[in-house]
């Protein structure tokens, strides 16, 4: 997180960039707190009362500020109330307070937006080893209670325990427990017996500079110790790896766990510098996956050409034509391969091609090719024989053919869904257009028009593989998914966390 | 490989007789059936094989769009009921499998017929005491194959292949009250050949409750 100096750099906060290599629209933000839905609507608070408000998780605009402006707040619901931590310096750092306010709407347009002040819940005095800034706030699924982390560099990261009823320190005299040291930007979670102290590493507020990293330590206690994967302690510096750099931005910091439903998470973070908009600070929103019992930062998906292959089955998404080996077919017989060559046979030249086919290689016999590379297939190749208008959808073995090559790109002015875009789905150098009919069966349309039945939201499951759900299914209330329900058809049904039927890899071609 | 396998199989095993004798098959003795615990429909009739050549979309499309006898899309055969195809004649044997699927290359072998290159008709009716709507036909045959519910064509699957449970599935469907006649025809290449069918429930599962019977002879 923070230090002071960065405090009146992102009051003047930047130029609003448009180029959206991670979420769309307004995304400027430091210290970002775990997001929360009010009313339809998400809502993140950061450093100096920036705000950013979002319909669906990917288009996000500037919000209103609260009544009180400070450093890297977090926010929780309970019962019908947002509760709002936030710090503040009381004079030069380490010396802070963190306070708490709360209101019964995040919405400025709703008669129960008001907030009220709570209180100091936690302090530091500017010479105890601790710096109390940075809170995160952990509701305990497993019996209700209710914690509250928080601490800088200078020190140690804490916990306390706060009343969910009021949001108060529940026993202000017990002394807080020390988890970790050298870290910021603290917070807990709980997933399968184990609970998670996330906490960033490295320098912030450095723009491209800034080593900023988000590293982890679990605990069978909330209270601790949080080791790492080597079984180091986070109290001793220790700290697995969770989200570092790569790509085009730069500078980890301040995970926060978004529950999108039926098993499927992600996380917001910030990025100190997004290169593609002028190295600004700005919210990101990412997939979760676990492995091996440790979370791990999934990433959205790229726009490309994949295979669409079902964890279920093996099988691939194609749609249904009749395909064309690659490189043409071989007929076994006299005119192509017809077995292997007897033993102390002469390999037989090259022939010419047999009929229809490619021609044969120099060694003859049914394995042995056509003694040059074979390219990749392509639509221009074969999509002469495929019928006009709409096509069915099945799903068969891999063979590499057209048919089965998707692009997945970015659908223009179509929104998205909490981190990643809605795509469109087409055959690989066609307007071919992946659909949902209105017997929430699949369909290839001649090309796409934008129809929310031709709009994909495709979300990064625990496991790295891939839930695919159209925006709308005609004649559907309920939200659907891509199911592998046979090895060669796929159809859409309501998601089960628990099926593989539901769960995609998409491959490279 | 498997042409080469087919071979094998035909010159080193005796052919069984033709008093319909297979190792998996049983003449039918019951009014009706129900599916299996896994919902597999183990009752159909067949007719003796047809001579048929190839595996691809356009090809198996065509081999069973090609009309072989009278009313080759609408009958419900009796055990015994005989068509003439060309100038062949052909026997409609009704039978149940002992296992969740109906094993073609037993069949063929127990009528001394071939087994390689050639097309199966396959009927069964299904009864339902009540509509039953959203459900889906799932098949897996080896090799291609192509199925009809109540004349409406549902499922093609393609090349060679085999038996995998579930592998063609249907969109959703009605199975209406009362009787409802399924067909199917198998395309072999060579070697091994047979299918499995049943019915999955809105939720994907198995569907039971309904009962499987022929026309009596």
């Amino acid at each position: 997180m923070i230090r002071a100096i960065i405090f009146t750099l992102l009051v003047v906060a930047v130029a609003v960039f448009t180029i959206a290599a991670n979420l769309d629209g307004v995304v400027n933000i430091h210290d970002p707190s775990t997001l929360v839905m009010c009313n339809g609507k998400y809502y993140t608070y950061g450093t100096g009362g920036s705000v950013l408000v979002s319909d669906d998780g990917w288009t996000w605009r500037r919000g209103v500020s609260p009544p009180r402006r400070g450093l890297a707040p977090d926010v929780i619901k309970l019962g019908d109330r947002y509760y709002l931590y936030v710090a503040r310096n009381v004079g030069a750092q380490p010396k802070a307070e963190i306070n708490m306010l709360w209101t019964k709407s995040l919405d400025p347009e709703s008669p129960d937006y008001k907030w009220e002040e709570g209180g100091v819940v936690a302090g530091s005095d500017g010479i105890e080893d601790c710096n109390a800034i940075d809170p995160g706030l952990f509701l305990d699924p497993n019996d209700g209670r209710l914690w509250l982390v928080y601490g800088s560099y200078f020190g140690y990261i804490r916990l306390v325990e706060l009343d969910p009823k009021t949001g108060l320190r529940k026993n202000p005299n017990e002394k807080p427990r020390d988890l970790a040291i050298n870290c910021e930007a603290s917070i807990l979670i709980f997933r399968d017996g184990w609970y998670y102290l996330l906490a960033t590493h490295g320098s912030c507020c450095r723009g491209a500079d800034s080593g900023y990293n988000i590293r982890v330590g679990r605990s069978k206690k909330v209270t601790g110790p949080y080791l790492d994967h080597e079984g180091i302690d986070m109290i001793l510096g220790g700290g697995k790896l969770f989200q570092g750099s790569g790509g085009r931005v730069v500078g980890a910091g301040h995970f926060g766990l978004i529950d999108v439903g039926q098993g499927v998470q992600k996380f917001s973070m910030h990025w100190e510098a997004d290169l593609d908009r002028g190295g600004a600070s700005v919210l990101d929103i990412r997939p979760l996956q676990w492995r091996d019992g440790w979370p791990v930062a999934g990433e959205n998906l790229k726009e490309g050409v994949y295979e669409i292959e079902s964890v279920r089955t093996g099988t691939a998404l194609e749609m249904a034509v009749e395909g064309m080996p690659v490189g043409g077919r071989r007929m076994r017989g006299p005119g192509g391969p017809g077995g292997p060559p007897a033993a102390g046979a002469k390999p037989p030249a090259g022939g010419p091609p047999g009929e229809g086919g490619p021609p044969r290689g120099p060694g003859g016999g049914m394995f042995a090719g056509t003694g040059s590379p074979i390219p990749a297939q392509d639509a221009a190749q074969v999509s002469k024989n495929w019928p006009e208008g709409k096509v069915g959808v099945r799903m068969d073995n891999y063979f590499l053919q057209a048919q089965q090559k998707w692009s997945i790109t970015r659908a223009p002015n179509a929104g998205g869904f909490m981190g990643s875009p809605y795509f469109k789905i087409t055959i690989a150098g066609t307007d071919r257009t992946l659909a949902a009919t209105e017997e929430a069966e699949l369909v290839v349309l001649p090309s796409f028009t934008g129809g929310a039945e031709q709009l994909w939201r495709i979300d990064q499951l625990a496991d790295g593989s891939w839930r695919i759900m159209p925006k709308a299914v005609p004649n559907s209330k309920e939200p659907l998914a891509l199911s592998a329900v046979g090895s060669s058809f796929a159809t859409l049904s309501k998601f089960d966390p628990a099926s593989e039927k539901f769960r995609w890899l998409l491959k490279t071609p | 490989m498997k042409q080469i396998l087919q071979v094998m199989l035909f010159a080193g095993t005796a052919l069984f007789s033709a008093d319909f004798s297979a190792p998996t098959l049983t003449s039918v003795t019951t009014k009706e059936k129900a599916p299996d615990p896994a919902g597999f429909i183990q009752r159909w009739i067949v007719l003796e094989p047809i001579p048929a050549n190839g595996l691809t979309d356009a090809a198996v499309q065509a081999i069973v769009k090609k009309e072989y006898f009278p009313n080759q899309f609408t009958v419900v055969p009796r055990d015994g009921d005989k068509v003439k195809v060309g100038e062949t004649e052909l026997t409609w044997r009704a039978m149940d499998t002992k296992l969740y699927n109906l094993n073609l290359f037993h069949y063929a072998r127990a009528v001394n017929k071939p087994t390689s290159n050639v097309l199966f008709w396959a009927v069964t009716v299904v009864n339902c005491p009540r509509d039953m709507p959203g459900v889906r036909l799932a098949i897996g045959s080896n090799s291609a194959s192509v199925w009809w519910v109540n004349g409406q064509e549902l499922i093609g699957i393609y090349r060679d292949r085999q038996t995998v449970i579930d592998d063609g599935v249907s969109k959703r469907i009605t199975l209406k009250k009362g009787p409802n006649v399924i067909r199917a025809a198998i395309v072999n290449g060579g070697g091994a050949t047979d299918f499995c069918a049943r019915f999955l429930d809105p939720d994907d599962k198995p569907l039971k409750g309904f009962t499987i019977s022929l026309v009596d002879r």
